[in-house]
């Protein structure tokens, strides 16, 4: 049933959410430490299982793959709410600041990503 | 007509009127898309943009913080977009990706968490000493905010910064959120951002999740839970490192 596969993605989602809480709490922080890579890596290691004796059925799967199919909307709201007046009338300082980041961070990718290929 | 009917509607049924107007919002950016770019520039993208621009007004008007949901009729932008739903949806892509390309790049991709830290954090600081900035204290928590606008008062209060550099250390974050949502299908070509080790790289090195999140929805969606997997350690790490290490390195430099 699609309830099951919802129920699996929540499951996931709320188990990743704890322990990347319990780590933060760990570490002596106020944050969560992937969470959401958590839940992740623990749904792809339930929903990989495919023989034996948890087969996901197509119907089970439908669960998940209508949210990863509202994914895109669900950005699009997350983006609409965003403070973007905040960040553009935090003046020039936080805009080179956040700006320069950015930049930085682009710059980089190329680098590592031939690292990882060579390693 | 009664206008207050249909609105009482509306706003009680915040999620349902949430859909409506962002599938609206989707089905536009589609057109808007295929009209004046061709498909160049990918819908979403566009999509994700006009969000931005309507957050901007709506936070221009309504004096809130919460963007376009801070108008009574679209509060359930809120609810769709909030944390608990982008989380939810962010782990659902996760189905289907390959476990075994993540096992591959996960050295990488790690590393690449922590020289995003430093390498924002570093970044933020010299702007804010180029501003005039002196205090080991607001140089930190400005550099901490150029990571994330988590990172940024988090920091900021363990160190006891003062209020308006907290403000500013958020709004270099969100400078940051917003420029990694519309800047990355721009350079996606550019950078090599293509297949799973390369996304990978790019969540670890940005690590805002609404940034990522948006970034690559609107470059491809397949790389989605590369980046995602990445990108959700980084305030964590940014957390634990910028008060501490980082923040005597400033101080050190500084004197």
């Amino acid at each position: 049933m699609t309830i099951y596969g919802v129920a699996i993605l929540a499951g996931c989602t709320l188990i990743g959410a704890i322990l990347g809480k319990l780590l933060g709490v760990l570490m002596g922080i106020n944050a969560n430490v992937g969470g959401v890579g958590i839940a992740m890596l623990l749904l792809l290691a339930i929903t990989s299982q495919s023989q034996g004796s948890f087969s996901l059925k197509p119907i089970t799967a439908s669960g998940i793959t209508f949210f990863s199919a509202m994914y895109i909307p669900i950005v699009v709201a997350m983006a609409a709410k965003q403070d973007v007046y905040a960040a553009i009338s935090g003046g020039w300082m936080a805009l080179a600041a956040g700006g320069c980041a950015v930049l930085a961070s682009f710059a980089l990718i190329p680098l590592l990503t031939r690292l990882q290929m060579r390693a | 007509m009664n206008m207050e009917i249909v609105s009482e509607i509306l706003v009680k049924n915040g999620l349902l009127t949430a859909f409506v107007f962002v599938g609206l919002l989707v089905f536009l950016s589609y057109r808007l898309s295929h009209l004046l770019t061709r498909g160049r520039l990918h819908g979403s993208a566009v999509a994700i943009t006009l969000g931005l621009v309507l957050a901007y007004l709506g936070g221009k008007y309504t004096g809130g913080s919460d963007g376009i949901a801070d108008v009574p009729i679209l509060a359930g932008v809120g609810i769709m977009g909030g944390a608990m739903l982008r989380d939810f949806a962010i782990v659902s892509t996760a189905f289907g990706a390959d476990l075994s390309a993540l096992r591959r790049a996960g050295l990488v991709g790690g590393l690449s968490v922590i020289i995003g830290v430093v390498l924002s954090f570093i970044v933020g600081a010299v702007v804010a000493v180029a501003f005039g900035y002196g205090d080991a204290v607001s140089v930190s928590t400005i550099g901490a905010g150029a990571a994330t606008y988590i990172v940024g008062p988090v920091t900021g209060s363990a160190l006891g910064a003062s209020s308006d550099v907290i403000a500013l250390s958020v709004a270099a974050g969100l400078v940051k959120s917003v420029m990694v949502m519309v800047g990355t299908p721009l350079v996606a070509r550019l950078i090599g951002l293509d297949n799973p080790a390369s996304a990978m790289i790019y969540g670890g090195l940005m690590g805002t999740t609404s940034g990522v999140a948006a970034g690559l929805a609107a470059t491809d969606e397949k790389l989605v839970p590369y980046g995602a997997m990445t990108a959700t350690f980084y305030t964590g790490v940014g957390c634990l490192l910028a008060p501490s290490i980082l923040y005597i390195c400033v101080k050190a430099l500084l004197g």
